[in-house]
Protein backbone atom coordinates (compact mmCIF):
# COMPACT_ATOMS: atom_id res chain seq x y z
CA UNK A 1 0.00 0.00 0.00
CA UNK A 2 1.35 3.40 -0.97
CA UNK A 3 2.07 5.17 1.94
CA UNK A 4 -0.15 8.68 1.47
CA UNK A 5 1.65 12.18 1.71
CA UNK A 6 0.99 14.54 4.92
CA UNK A 7 -0.86 17.15 2.96
CA UNK A 8 -3.18 14.09 1.95
CA UNK A 9 -3.81 12.83 5.28
CA UNK A 10 -4.53 16.71 6.72
CA UNK A 11 -7.28 17.13 3.85
CA UNK A 12 -8.40 13.27 4.49
CA UNK A 13 -9.27 13.96 8.25
CA UNK A 14 -10.08 17.44 8.88
CA UNK A 15 -12.32 17.88 5.73
CA UNK A 16 -12.91 15.12 3.31
CA UNK A 17 -13.31 12.05 5.05
CA UNK A 18 -13.69 14.29 8.32
CA UNK A 19 -15.12 11.28 11.17
CA UNK A 20 -17.60 13.28 12.49
CA UNK A 21 -19.41 15.27 9.07
CA UNK A 22 -18.76 12.48 6.78
CA UNK A 23 -18.24 8.93 8.27
CA UNK A 24 -20.66 9.53 10.97
CA UNK A 25 -18.48 7.59 13.50
CA UNK A 26 -18.43 8.39 16.87
CA UNK A 27 -21.97 9.93 16.94
CA UNK A 28 -22.77 9.27 20.61
CA UNK A 29 -20.12 10.50 22.47
CA UNK A 30 -20.68 13.66 19.76
CA UNK A 31 -23.96 14.24 20.22
CA UNK A 32 -24.15 13.58 24.17
CA UNK A 33 -21.85 15.89 25.58
CA UNK A 34 -21.52 18.64 23.13
CA UNK A 35 -24.15 20.33 25.13
CA UNK A 36 -21.10 23.54 25.89
CA UNK A 37 -17.50 24.64 24.52
CA UNK A 38 -15.68 22.79 27.74
CA UNK A 39 -17.71 19.84 27.63
CA UNK A 40 -17.12 19.26 23.91
CA UNK A 41 -13.38 20.45 24.08
CA UNK A 42 -12.48 18.22 26.53
CA UNK A 43 -14.06 15.13 25.48
CA UNK A 44 -12.72 16.30 22.13
CA UNK A 45 -9.16 16.31 23.58
CA UNK A 46 -9.64 12.86 25.44
CA UNK A 47 -10.58 11.32 22.37
CA UNK A 48 -7.91 12.73 20.60
CA UNK A 49 -5.32 11.80 23.18
CA UNK A 50 -6.13 7.98 22.81
CA UNK A 51 -6.46 7.85 19.22
CA UNK A 52 -3.21 9.08 18.22
CA UNK A 53 -1.67 6.93 20.84
CA UNK A 54 -3.90 3.79 19.80
CA UNK A 55 -2.79 4.82 16.25
CA UNK A 56 1.31 4.73 17.35
CA UNK A 57 0.77 1.58 19.41
CA UNK A 58 -1.06 -0.58 16.64
CA UNK A 59 1.58 0.48 14.37
CA UNK A 60 4.55 -0.57 16.47
CA UNK A 61 3.04 -3.96 17.22
CA UNK A 62 1.58 -4.43 13.43
CA UNK A 63 4.51 -7.16 12.63
CA UNK A 64 3.87 -8.58 15.60
CA UNK A 65 -0.22 -9.69 15.43
CA UNK A 66 -1.69 -11.83 12.64
CA UNK A 67 -4.68 -11.09 11.22
CA UNK A 68 -6.95 -13.90 13.17
CA UNK A 69 -6.34 -11.83 16.38
CA UNK A 70 -5.62 -8.43 14.93
CA UNK A 71 -9.08 -6.96 16.40
CA UNK A 72 -9.05 -8.59 20.00
CA UNK A 73 -5.56 -7.25 20.16
CA UNK A 74 -6.25 -3.50 18.97
CA UNK A 75 -9.42 -2.94 21.19
CA UNK A 76 -6.91 -3.83 24.61
CA UNK A 77 -4.68 -1.22 23.14
CA UNK A 78 -7.64 1.09 22.87
CA UNK A 79 -9.47 -0.28 26.24
CA UNK A 80 -6.22 0.58 28.12
CA UNK A 81 -5.61 3.72 26.84
CA UNK A 82 -8.83 4.97 27.52
CA UNK A 83 -8.68 3.86 31.33
CA UNK A 84 -5.29 5.48 31.50
CA UNK A 85 -6.53 8.70 30.13
CA UNK A 86 -9.47 8.45 32.39
CA UNK A 87 -7.49 8.20 35.56
CA UNK A 88 -5.23 11.12 34.22
CA UNK A 89 -8.60 13.01 34.00
CA UNK A 90 -9.96 12.23 37.81
CA UNK A 91 -6.53 12.94 39.09
CA UNK A 92 -5.95 16.43 37.20
CA UNK A 93 -9.26 17.62 36.20
CA UNK A 94 -11.57 16.28 38.69
CA UNK A 95 -14.58 18.29 37.57
CA UNK A 96 -14.55 17.90 34.08
CA UNK A 97 -14.39 14.11 34.35
CA UNK A 98 -17.80 14.43 36.55
CA UNK A 99 -19.72 16.19 34.09
CA UNK A 100 -17.67 13.83 31.14
CA UNK A 101 -18.69 10.78 33.22
CA UNK A 102 -19.74 8.08 31.19
CA UNK A 103 -18.17 9.18 28.01
CA UNK A 104 -15.00 9.04 29.07
CA UNK A 105 -15.03 5.12 29.00
CA UNK A 106 -17.09 4.94 26.16
CA UNK A 107 -14.02 6.15 23.75
CA UNK A 108 -13.03 2.70 23.72
CA UNK A 109 -15.74 1.71 21.81
CA UNK A 110 -16.07 5.16 19.31
CA UNK A 111 -15.71 3.45 16.17
CA UNK A 112 -13.68 5.75 14.37
CA UNK A 113 -10.76 4.81 17.06
CA UNK A 114 -10.97 1.29 15.99
CA UNK A 115 -11.65 2.28 12.59
CA UNK A 116 -8.53 3.86 12.07
CA UNK A 117 -6.53 1.42 13.87
CA UNK A 118 -7.30 -1.38 11.68
CA UNK A 119 -8.11 0.42 8.61
CA UNK A 120 -4.81 2.84 8.44
CA UNK A 121 -2.00 2.23 11.61
CA UNK A 122 -2.07 -1.55 10.93
CA UNK A 123 -0.48 -1.24 7.60
CA UNK A 124 1.53 2.12 8.50
CA UNK A 125 4.78 3.03 9.78
CA UNK A 126 4.28 4.75 13.59
CA UNK A 127 4.87 8.09 12.40
CA UNK A 128 2.71 8.40 10.09
CA UNK A 129 0.30 6.56 11.49
CA UNK A 130 0.56 8.74 14.18
CA UNK A 131 -0.04 12.24 12.14
CA UNK A 132 -3.20 10.04 10.64
CA UNK A 133 -4.75 10.13 14.68
CA UNK A 134 -3.77 13.49 14.87
CA UNK A 135 -5.77 15.05 12.16
CA UNK A 136 -8.13 12.59 12.52
CA UNK A 137 -8.75 13.07 15.90
CA UNK A 138 -8.36 17.02 15.08
CA UNK A 139 -11.32 16.93 12.43
CA UNK A 140 -13.57 15.23 14.99
CA UNK A 141 -12.22 17.72 18.28
CA UNK A 142 -13.13 20.39 15.53
CA UNK A 143 -16.58 19.27 14.66
CA UNK A 144 -17.29 18.32 18.51
CA UNK A 145 -16.04 22.03 19.66
CA UNK A 146 -18.53 24.08 16.82
CA UNK A 147 -21.29 21.90 17.96
CA UNK A 148 -20.56 22.30 21.60
CA UNK A 149 -20.17 25.90 21.15
CA UNK A 150 -22.94 26.34 18.72
CA UNK A 151 -25.69 24.80 21.39
CA UNK A 152 -24.02 26.92 24.36
CA UNK A 153 -24.60 29.78 22.70
CA UNK A 154 -27.92 29.27 20.79
CA UNK A 155 -28.91 27.85 24.17
CA UNK A 156 -27.92 30.16 26.95
CA UNK A 157 -26.40 33.32 25.03
CA UNK A 158 -23.02 32.55 26.52
CA UNK A 159 -19.76 31.39 24.66
CA UNK A 160 -16.47 29.24 26.36
CA UNK A 161 -18.61 29.26 29.84
CA UNK A 162 -16.91 27.48 32.61
CA UNK A 163 -13.38 27.15 30.91
CA UNK A 164 -11.81 26.83 34.05
CA UNK A 165 -12.92 23.35 34.65
CA UNK A 166 -10.57 22.37 31.47
CA UNK A 167 -7.73 24.95 31.64
CA UNK A 168 -7.79 26.21 35.61
CA UNK A 169 -8.63 29.19 37.24
CA UNK A 170 -6.37 31.51 34.61
CA UNK A 171 -9.57 30.49 32.45
CA UNK A 172 -12.37 31.59 34.58
CA UNK A 173 -13.25 34.77 32.66
CA UNK A 174 -12.89 33.56 29.26
CA UNK A 175 -16.88 33.17 28.97
CA UNK A 176 -17.87 35.57 26.25
CA UNK A 177 -21.48 37.17 27.01
CA UNK A 178 -22.79 37.07 23.20
CA UNK A 179 -26.74 38.00 23.58
CA UNK A 180 -27.05 39.68 27.28
CA UNK A 181 -30.70 39.26 28.66
CA UNK A 182 -31.32 36.04 26.39
CA UNK A 183 -33.62 34.02 28.07
CA UNK A 184 -32.00 30.87 26.46
CA UNK A 185 -33.63 28.16 23.70
CA UNK A 186 -34.21 25.01 25.80
CA UNK A 187 -34.13 23.06 22.46
CA UNK A 188 -30.48 23.56 21.82
CA UNK A 189 -29.38 22.08 24.99
CA UNK A 190 -31.52 19.16 25.02
CA UNK A 191 -30.76 16.19 22.50
CA UNK A 192 -32.70 17.04 19.85
CA UNK A 193 -30.45 19.94 19.59
CA UNK A 194 -27.59 18.01 19.03
CA UNK A 195 -29.53 16.01 15.82
CA UNK A 196 -30.55 19.37 14.56
CA UNK A 197 -27.58 21.13 14.71
CA UNK A 198 -25.15 18.24 13.60
CA UNK A 199 -27.48 17.75 10.52
CA UNK A 200 -27.19 21.65 9.98
CA UNK A 201 -23.72 21.31 9.69
CA UNK A 202 -23.52 18.47 7.48
CA UNK A 203 -25.73 20.53 4.92
CA UNK A 204 -23.20 23.34 5.51
CA UNK A 205 -20.42 21.41 4.61
CA UNK A 206 -22.03 19.03 1.75
CA UNK A 207 -23.16 22.70 0.42
CA UNK A 208 -19.38 24.01 0.43
CA UNK A 209 -18.43 21.20 -1.31
CA UNK A 210 -20.53 21.04 -4.20
CA UNK A 211 -19.98 25.07 -4.61
CA UNK A 212 -16.28 23.70 -4.51
CA UNK A 213 -17.24 21.43 -7.31
CA UNK A 214 -18.69 23.63 -9.19
CA UNK A 215 -16.38 26.22 -9.47
CA UNK A 216 -13.30 23.76 -10.35
CA UNK A 217 -15.88 22.58 -13.20
CA UNK A 218 -16.31 26.18 -14.53
CA UNK A 219 -12.40 26.78 -14.35
CA UNK A 220 -11.50 23.44 -16.32
CA UNK A 221 -11.75 24.41 -20.38
CA UNK A 222 -14.58 22.63 -21.40
CA UNK A 223 -12.92 21.04 -24.76
CA UNK A 224 -14.02 17.79 -25.20
CA UNK A 225 -17.90 18.35 -25.20
CA UNK A 226 -17.83 21.57 -27.98
CA UNK A 227 -15.63 19.27 -30.40
CA UNK A 228 -17.36 17.30 -32.26
CA UNK A 229 -15.37 14.45 -33.53
CA UNK A 230 -15.94 13.89 -36.98
CA UNK A 231 -14.98 10.43 -38.83
CA UNK A 232 -13.30 10.77 -42.02
CA UNK A 233 -11.74 7.48 -42.53
CA UNK A 234 -11.50 4.10 -40.50
CA UNK A 235 -13.86 1.16 -40.13
CA UNK A 236 -16.66 1.29 -37.07
CA UNK A 237 -15.94 -1.83 -34.67
CA UNK B 1 -1.39 -32.95 8.28
CA UNK B 2 -3.40 -29.75 9.05
CA UNK B 3 -4.24 -30.72 12.57
CA UNK B 4 -0.87 -29.69 14.33
CA UNK B 5 -0.02 -26.59 12.38
CA UNK B 6 -3.52 -25.31 13.12
CA UNK B 7 -3.34 -25.97 16.97
CA UNK B 8 0.25 -24.54 16.96
CA UNK B 9 -1.08 -21.09 14.93
CA UNK B 10 -3.93 -21.23 17.58
CA UNK B 11 -1.55 -21.73 20.63
CA UNK B 12 0.75 -18.65 18.82
CA UNK B 13 -2.29 -16.19 18.76
CA UNK B 14 -3.46 -17.69 22.27
CA UNK B 15 0.29 -16.56 23.33
CA UNK B 16 -0.04 -13.32 21.73
CA UNK B 17 -3.74 -12.26 22.87
CA UNK B 18 -2.32 -13.35 26.91
CA UNK B 19 1.17 -11.08 26.27
CA UNK B 20 -1.43 -7.96 25.46
CA UNK B 21 -3.58 -8.97 27.73
CA UNK B 22 -0.49 -8.84 30.88
CA UNK B 23 1.08 -6.19 28.58
CA UNK B 24 -2.08 -3.31 29.20
CA UNK B 25 -3.26 -4.50 32.52
CA UNK B 26 0.49 -4.21 34.11
CA UNK B 27 0.25 -0.38 32.01
CA UNK B 28 -3.36 0.82 33.36
CA UNK B 29 -1.97 -0.62 36.95
CA UNK B 30 0.84 1.31 36.99
CA UNK B 31 -0.85 4.19 36.27
CA UNK B 32 -3.23 3.04 38.91
CA UNK B 33 -0.66 3.32 41.56
CA UNK B 34 1.08 6.26 40.40
CA UNK B 35 -2.28 8.91 40.51
CA UNK B 36 -4.16 7.19 43.45
CA UNK B 37 -3.18 9.48 45.59
CA UNK B 38 -3.93 13.11 43.60
CA UNK B 39 -7.47 11.03 42.95
CA UNK B 40 -8.11 10.75 46.46
CA UNK B 41 -6.97 14.49 46.79
CA UNK B 42 -9.04 16.06 43.89
CA UNK B 43 -11.91 13.91 45.35
CA UNK B 44 -11.41 15.65 48.68
CA UNK B 45 -11.09 18.98 47.49
CA UNK B 46 -13.95 19.10 45.36
CA UNK B 47 -16.00 17.87 48.63
CA UNK B 48 -14.22 20.27 50.23
CA UNK B 49 -15.62 22.67 48.00
CA UNK B 50 -18.85 22.05 47.72
CA UNK B 51 -18.88 22.23 51.77
CA UNK B 52 -17.78 25.46 51.82
CA UNK B 53 -19.79 26.80 49.47
CA UNK B 54 -22.35 26.65 52.49
CA UNK B 55 -20.01 27.24 55.29
CA UNK B 56 -17.25 29.90 54.31
CA UNK B 57 -13.90 28.66 54.94
CA UNK B 58 -13.38 31.21 58.16
CA UNK B 59 -16.64 30.10 60.01
CA UNK B 60 -14.21 27.22 61.47
CA UNK B 61 -11.12 25.73 62.05
CA UNK B 62 -10.83 22.23 61.92
CA UNK B 63 -10.46 19.47 59.46
CA UNK B 64 -14.16 19.31 58.18
CA UNK B 65 -13.88 16.37 56.24
CA UNK B 66 -12.15 14.07 58.72
CA UNK B 67 -14.92 15.26 61.21
CA UNK B 68 -17.86 13.37 60.25
CA UNK B 69 -20.27 10.92 61.76
CA UNK B 70 -22.07 8.72 59.71
CA UNK B 71 -25.89 9.07 59.97
CA UNK B 72 -29.03 7.20 58.41
CA UNK B 73 -32.56 7.59 59.11
CA UNK B 74 -35.55 8.64 56.99
CA UNK B 75 -36.14 11.70 57.73
CA UNK B 76 -33.26 12.57 55.59
CA UNK B 77 -34.30 10.11 52.54
CA UNK B 78 -30.59 7.86 52.94
CA UNK B 79 -30.62 4.46 52.55
CA UNK B 80 -27.22 3.93 53.52
CA UNK B 81 -25.28 5.57 56.20
CA UNK B 82 -23.78 8.64 55.14
CA UNK B 83 -21.51 11.35 56.62
CA UNK B 84 -22.81 14.33 58.51
CA UNK B 85 -19.53 16.61 58.75
CA UNK B 86 -19.76 18.23 61.91
CA UNK B 87 -17.80 22.35 61.64
CA UNK B 88 -16.48 23.72 65.11
CA UNK B 89 -14.84 26.91 65.69
CA UNK B 90 -12.66 27.08 69.23
CA UNK B 91 -13.10 23.54 70.08
CA UNK B 92 -17.72 24.41 70.00
CA UNK B 93 -19.47 22.58 67.24
CA UNK B 94 -20.57 25.96 65.12
CA UNK B 95 -22.69 23.84 62.13
CA UNK B 96 -23.76 20.26 60.44
CA UNK B 97 -23.55 19.81 57.42
CA UNK B 98 -25.94 16.77 56.74
CA UNK B 99 -26.67 15.11 53.30
CA UNK B 100 -30.07 15.04 52.58
CA UNK B 101 -32.33 13.09 49.46
CA UNK B 102 -35.41 14.59 48.45
CA UNK B 103 -36.70 11.32 46.77
CA UNK B 104 -39.99 12.94 45.19
CA UNK B 105 -38.31 15.15 42.46
CA UNK B 106 -39.64 15.32 38.89
CA UNK B 107 -37.45 12.91 37.84
CA UNK B 108 -36.22 10.83 40.50
CA UNK B 109 -34.53 11.88 43.59
CA UNK B 110 -32.45 15.14 44.33
CA UNK B 111 -29.25 15.36 46.37
CA UNK B 112 -29.08 17.55 49.10
CA UNK B 113 -25.82 19.15 51.20
CA UNK B 114 -28.37 20.82 54.25
CA UNK B 115 -25.80 23.06 56.32
CA UNK B 116 -27.29 23.64 60.09
CA UNK B 117 -25.86 25.93 62.36
CA UNK B 118 -25.84 25.04 65.85
CA UNK B 119 -28.70 27.26 67.03
CA UNK B 120 -31.02 25.63 64.17
CA UNK B 121 -30.55 28.11 61.22
CA UNK B 122 -29.87 27.12 58.34
CA UNK B 123 -26.51 28.21 56.72
CA UNK B 124 -27.08 27.40 53.57
CA UNK B 125 -28.33 24.16 51.00
CA UNK B 126 -26.96 23.02 47.88
CA UNK B 127 -28.29 20.59 45.50
CA UNK B 128 -25.36 17.96 44.46
CA UNK B 129 -26.86 15.71 42.25
CA UNK B 130 -30.29 15.94 40.34
CA UNK B 131 -32.39 14.82 37.09
CA UNK B 132 -34.29 17.65 37.16
CA UNK B 133 -35.62 18.87 33.48
CA UNK B 134 -32.74 21.22 31.80
CA UNK B 135 -34.38 25.44 32.33
CA UNK B 136 -37.59 24.36 34.80
CA UNK B 137 -36.23 22.19 37.55
CA UNK B 138 -32.94 22.90 37.33
CA UNK B 139 -33.18 26.40 38.55
CA UNK B 140 -32.78 24.54 42.01
CA UNK B 141 -28.71 25.32 41.01
CA UNK B 142 -27.08 28.22 42.24
CA UNK B 143 -25.75 27.83 38.46
CA UNK B 144 -28.81 28.81 37.60
CA UNK B 145 -31.27 30.65 39.80
CA UNK B 146 -30.55 32.06 43.38
CA UNK B 147 -33.81 30.29 44.50
CA UNK B 148 -31.44 27.80 47.01
CA UNK B 149 -30.90 30.99 48.40
CA UNK B 150 -33.95 31.54 49.54
CA UNK B 151 -33.76 29.07 52.43
CA UNK B 152 -31.05 30.98 54.20
CA UNK B 153 -31.14 31.86 58.09
CA UNK B 154 -34.35 29.99 57.84
CA UNK B 155 -35.66 27.61 60.78
CA UNK B 156 -37.95 25.31 61.98
CA UNK B 157 -39.99 28.18 63.95
CA UNK B 158 -39.30 30.83 61.02
CA UNK B 159 -41.62 30.07 59.15
CA UNK B 160 -44.13 28.07 61.52
CA UNK B 161 -44.64 24.26 60.09
CA UNK B 162 -47.02 25.63 57.57
CA UNK B 163 -44.70 27.87 55.75
CA UNK B 164 -42.44 24.73 54.62
CA UNK B 165 -44.29 24.87 51.64
CA UNK B 166 -44.37 26.55 47.69
CA UNK B 167 -46.52 28.95 48.02
CA UNK B 168 -49.31 27.01 45.34
CA UNK B 169 -49.12 24.66 48.69
CA UNK B 170 -49.88 27.80 50.77
CA UNK B 171 -46.05 28.15 52.42
CA UNK B 172 -43.75 31.17 51.93
CA UNK B 173 -41.49 29.72 49.08
CA UNK B 174 -41.47 30.24 45.36
CA UNK B 175 -41.90 27.73 42.95
CA UNK B 176 -40.73 28.47 39.30
CA UNK B 177 -43.21 28.70 36.58
CA UNK B 178 -43.35 25.42 34.80
CA UNK B 179 -42.40 23.55 37.49
CA UNK B 180 -43.78 22.97 40.96
CA UNK B 181 -43.05 19.24 42.11
CA UNK B 182 -38.99 20.18 42.30
CA UNK B 183 -38.94 23.16 44.69
CA UNK B 184 -42.04 20.89 46.32
CA UNK B 185 -39.53 18.39 46.47
CA UNK B 186 -36.82 20.26 47.98
CA UNK B 187 -38.72 22.33 50.28
CA UNK B 188 -39.79 19.04 52.02
CA UNK B 189 -36.71 17.38 51.86
CA UNK B 190 -34.63 20.31 54.07
CA UNK B 191 -37.58 21.37 56.42
CA UNK B 192 -37.56 16.86 57.22
CA UNK B 193 -33.47 17.96 57.42
CA UNK B 194 -34.12 20.53 60.37
CA UNK B 195 -36.26 17.80 61.89
CA UNK B 196 -34.03 15.63 62.03
CA UNK B 197 -31.53 17.95 62.95
CA UNK B 198 -34.02 19.46 65.84
CA UNK B 199 -34.38 15.60 67.40
CA UNK B 200 -30.88 14.95 67.30
CA UNK B 201 -28.66 18.05 67.63
CA UNK B 202 -26.72 16.80 71.25
CA UNK B 203 -25.84 13.35 69.36
CA UNK B 204 -24.51 15.18 66.50
CA UNK B 205 -23.23 18.68 67.77
CA UNK B 206 -22.03 16.55 70.96
CA UNK B 207 -20.52 13.52 68.93
CA UNK B 208 -17.34 12.19 69.17
CA UNK B 209 -16.77 9.66 65.81
CA UNK B 210 -19.16 7.39 67.47
CA UNK B 211 -21.87 6.81 64.54
CA UNK B 212 -25.15 7.64 65.18
CA UNK B 213 -27.21 4.49 66.17
CA UNK B 214 -30.22 4.38 63.36
CA UNK B 215 -32.21 2.69 66.37
CA UNK B 216 -32.37 4.82 69.12
CA UNK B 217 -32.25 7.98 66.70
CA UNK B 218 -35.94 7.19 65.77
CA UNK B 219 -38.50 9.96 66.81
CA UNK B 220 -42.43 9.07 67.06
CA UNK B 221 -42.97 8.00 63.64
CA UNK B 222 -46.44 9.97 63.98
CA UNK B 223 -45.10 12.98 64.81
CA UNK B 224 -42.58 13.16 61.54
CA UNK B 225 -45.52 11.70 58.98
CA UNK B 226 -47.66 14.93 60.07
CA UNK B 227 -44.76 17.56 59.54
CA UNK B 228 -44.15 15.89 56.82
CA UNK B 229 -47.03 15.47 54.55
CA UNK B 230 -47.94 19.02 55.39
CA UNK B 231 -45.15 20.41 53.86
CA UNK B 232 -45.45 17.98 50.72
CA UNK B 233 -49.63 18.61 50.70
CA UNK B 234 -51.44 20.21 47.78
CA UNK B 235 -53.45 23.01 48.66
CA UNK B 236 -56.81 21.21 47.16
CA UNK B 237 -55.95 17.82 48.86
CA UNK B 238 -57.27 16.35 52.09
CA UNK B 239 -55.25 14.54 54.70
CA UNK B 240 -57.18 11.24 53.60
CA UNK B 241 -56.50 11.80 50.10
CA UNK B 242 -52.94 12.62 50.79
CA UNK B 243 -52.47 9.40 52.59
CA UNK B 244 -53.85 7.44 49.69
CA UNK B 245 -52.26 9.22 46.87
CA UNK B 246 -48.87 10.76 48.20
CA UNK B 247 -46.37 7.97 48.24
CA UNK B 248 -43.91 7.27 51.01
CA UNK B 249 -40.15 8.72 50.77
CA UNK B 250 -38.95 4.62 50.94
CA UNK B 251 -41.84 3.68 48.55
CA UNK B 252 -41.23 6.67 45.71
CA UNK B 253 -37.97 4.80 45.11
CA UNK B 254 -35.00 5.86 43.43
CA UNK B 255 -34.36 5.18 39.89
CA UNK B 256 -30.95 4.11 38.47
Amino acid sequence: MSTPSYRELSINGLWKNNPALVQLLGLCPLLGVSNSAVNALGLGLATALVLICSNIGVSLVRGVVNTAVRLPAFVMIIAALTTCIELLMQAYTYELFQILGIFIPLITTNCVILGRADGFAAKHNPLIAGFDGFVMSMGFALVLLVLGGLRELFGTGVLFANMQLLFGPIAADWQITVFSDYKGFLLAILPPGAFIVLGLLIALKNRIDHQLAERAKAQQPEAPAQSRRVRVTGVIE
Amino acid sequence: MILPELSRSMFRNALVLGLFAVVTVGAVTLLQQFTAERIQAAERASQLRALNEILPHGSYDNQLLDSSVDVHHPLLGTRHPTPAYIARKDGEPSAVILQAIAPDGYSGAIHLLVGVLADGRIAGVRVVRHRETPGLGDKVELAKGRWILSFDGKSLSDPQASGWAVKKDRGDFDQFAGATITPRAVVGAVHRALQYFDAHRDELLGASTRPVEPDQALPEPDEFDEATRHSRAGSAATRDEMLITDPQPEQTGETP
